[in-house]
């Protein structure tokens, strides 16, 4: 009886889970091309109907992915079949299994067991991270060199250098977390955020290590290849990158993934640094104040609070790449690399030590 | 004469808060967001016009979709005398005379069609007009069809506009 528990449990985790992440990338599309709009004072889709209805404009992804089922799914001449065709699922499926380590919600209890919010609640968790989104960069190579022409392999070289150089300072903008947090483990990282600092700020990453959290957003921007650091399909200069030999389906898997990515980065950020699901002063019993008040809130309430908290985090700093994106230019290929190399990692090493100096200090490593 | 120093405008040097960057991005972020807030909430303000529900008003002069003149008991003015399928450069008129009923007329255009995927909007068809018949002053430019056919403007739909 167990095991077919566990094993229903395991499923529906997956499911809602690849589900969840999916249902956000039309979503965000759409959030893009919108807001976009009306950052640029246009008034961005509003055509696509159905019954009549419009909603925004929200029925454009859903057209617009219907239009590239619909197209011929061909191959160019001279490129190499398998890895052609193997690049779109290389670039999608990383960013989907990133995200089975990032927790939802506190564990729950269902039919007297305990359940983690999470598709799975790895030891090695933030290690996991790093090891799966290095293996996003080779689905933009693969595309790059496979399609055999000019500006997808220029696409693919950029990519590589960039998420090979932003990936070290990924790594290292995290160390300084996982100091004082004592864990890799996600689910432990959420859960030591829920105490507060002082008895009054909640201990979040992001006021323990803000310079981490600036080092982690900048190196997961470059990660997902998003404005300012979108090199790799810099239209202006190399036509779409990666892609440009791509078309019908799998153009919209390259689409997916780097929508997927943004959700993805967007939950990292939330839960490393803003607190996951925690809400501030609310614990399991309801909300307790700082100064001693409190407000009793039923168990079911408190759950959904929480997890309403975490995609709402996560909602918010995917509008941030959104909003981001339509603020400010590309970086020059120089100007990345310098950034990479001898801004961010000088400064994610820097963390690192005052980080370790301090927890000495304080003997909170103790 | 000594050779004239031209001083070229060099950009001023960056404070010490816009070398740091972030402080410049997140008043970038703050004018992108106002831009946005003010959009959403009066749309009115957008320049966009909705274009098939709602019509630019061209200016008086605008050289714009043909139309034929008619008389004033109702016959088309024009007399089919080729002057503007003569001075179309695009060859997009197709005139076919024949004999007008009217004995103080020549000749009246049984066929008079404009393909207007051919027209360049040139006008010279109106300046050879010796009877002021056609007129490009409708207001307005070729709208959208889907069938190519439905874009060879007949007589019958010049006479209307």
């Amino acid at each position: 009886m167990s095991g077919l528990f566990d094993l229903v449990v395991s499923v529906v985790r997956v499911a809602v889970m690849l589900a969840f992440t999916l249902s956000l990338v039309p979503i965000l599309v759409w959030a893009e091309r919108k807001g976009a709009a009306y950052i640029q004072d246009r008034r961005g889709p509003n055509r696509a109907k159905i019954l009549g209805l419009t909603l925004g404009g929200l029925f454009h992804p859903l057209a617009d992915a219907l239009k590239l089922l619909f197209k011929e799914d061909f191959i160019p001449d001279g490129a190499h079949r398998l890895f052609y065709q193997m690049a779109p699922m290389f670039a999608l499926a990383p960013a989907l299994m990133t995200f089975a380590v990032v927790p939802v919600g506190p564990p729950v209890v269902i039919a007297g067991r305990e359940v983690a919010l999470q598709v799975a609640d790895l030891n090695v968790g933030i290690l996991y991270i790093f090891a799966i989104s290095g293996l996003a960069v080779y689905g933009v190579i693969l595309a790059g060199w496979a399609s055999n022409s000019k500006y997808p392999l220029l696409g693919g070289l950029r990519s590589s250098a960039q998420m090979i150089s932003y990936e070290v300072s990924l790594g290292l903008s995290i160390i300084g977390l996982v100091m004082v947090f004592r864990s890799v483990r996600l689910s432990e990282i959420v859960a030591s955020q829920g105490t507060l600092l002082w008895g009054i700020v909640p201990k979040w990453g992001v006021f323990v290590q803000p310079l981490g959290f600036l080092l982690f957003l900048v190196a997961v921007y470059a990660e997902a290849n998003r404005t300012p650091f979108d090199l790799p399909e810099g239209e202006s200069e190399i036509v779409a990158g990666f892609h440009t030999e791509y078309g019908s389906f799998k153009f919209s898997i390259f689409f997916m993934a780097e929508y997927v990515h943004m959700v993805v980065g967007s939950a990292l950020i939330a839960t490393l640094f803003f607190g996951g699901w925690q809400v501030p002063y609310l614990a399991d019993s309801g909300f307790v104040l700082p100064g001693g008040a409190a407000l009793g809130l039923p168990g079911p309430l408190v759950l959904l609070l929480r997890i309403g908290a975490f995609v709402g985090k996560l909602l918010f700093f995917a509008w941030l790449f959104i909003w981001v994106r339509w603020t400010i230019p590309r970086f020059r290929y120089d100007q990345v690399m310098r950034l990479g190399w001898k801004v961010l990692l000088p400064l994610s090493l820097a963390n690192i030590f005052v980080t370790g100096l301090v927890l000495l200090l304080i003997g909170g490593g103790a | 004469m000594a050779i004239g120093v031209k001083k070229v405008a060099r950009p001023r040097q960056m404070s010490g808060g816009e070398t740091l960057y972030l402080l410049e991005i997140l008043r970038g972020l703050g004018v992108t967001m106002g831009h946005l807030v003010r959009n959403v909430f009066r749309q009115e303000n957008i320049a966009t016009i909705e274009y098939p529900e709602v019509r630019r008003v061209m200016p008086p002069r605008f050289r714009g979709l043909h139309r034929l003149m008619r008389r004033p008991d109702g016959t088309p003015r024009c007399v089919a005398c080729y002057c503007c399928a003569t001075a179309c450069p695009a060859v997009c008129i197709t005139i076919v005379a024949g004999e007008s009923p009217d004995p103080a007329v020549e000749k009246y255009p049984v066929r008079f069609d404009i393909d207007m995927l051919r027209c360049v909007f040139c006008g010279h068809c109106v300046e050879a007009c010796p009877c002021d018949a056609i007129r490009m002053d409708t207001g307005w430019f070729t709208p959208p069809e889907h069938t190519r056919e439905k874009l060879i403007y007949t007589i019958d739909m010049l006479l209307e506009k």
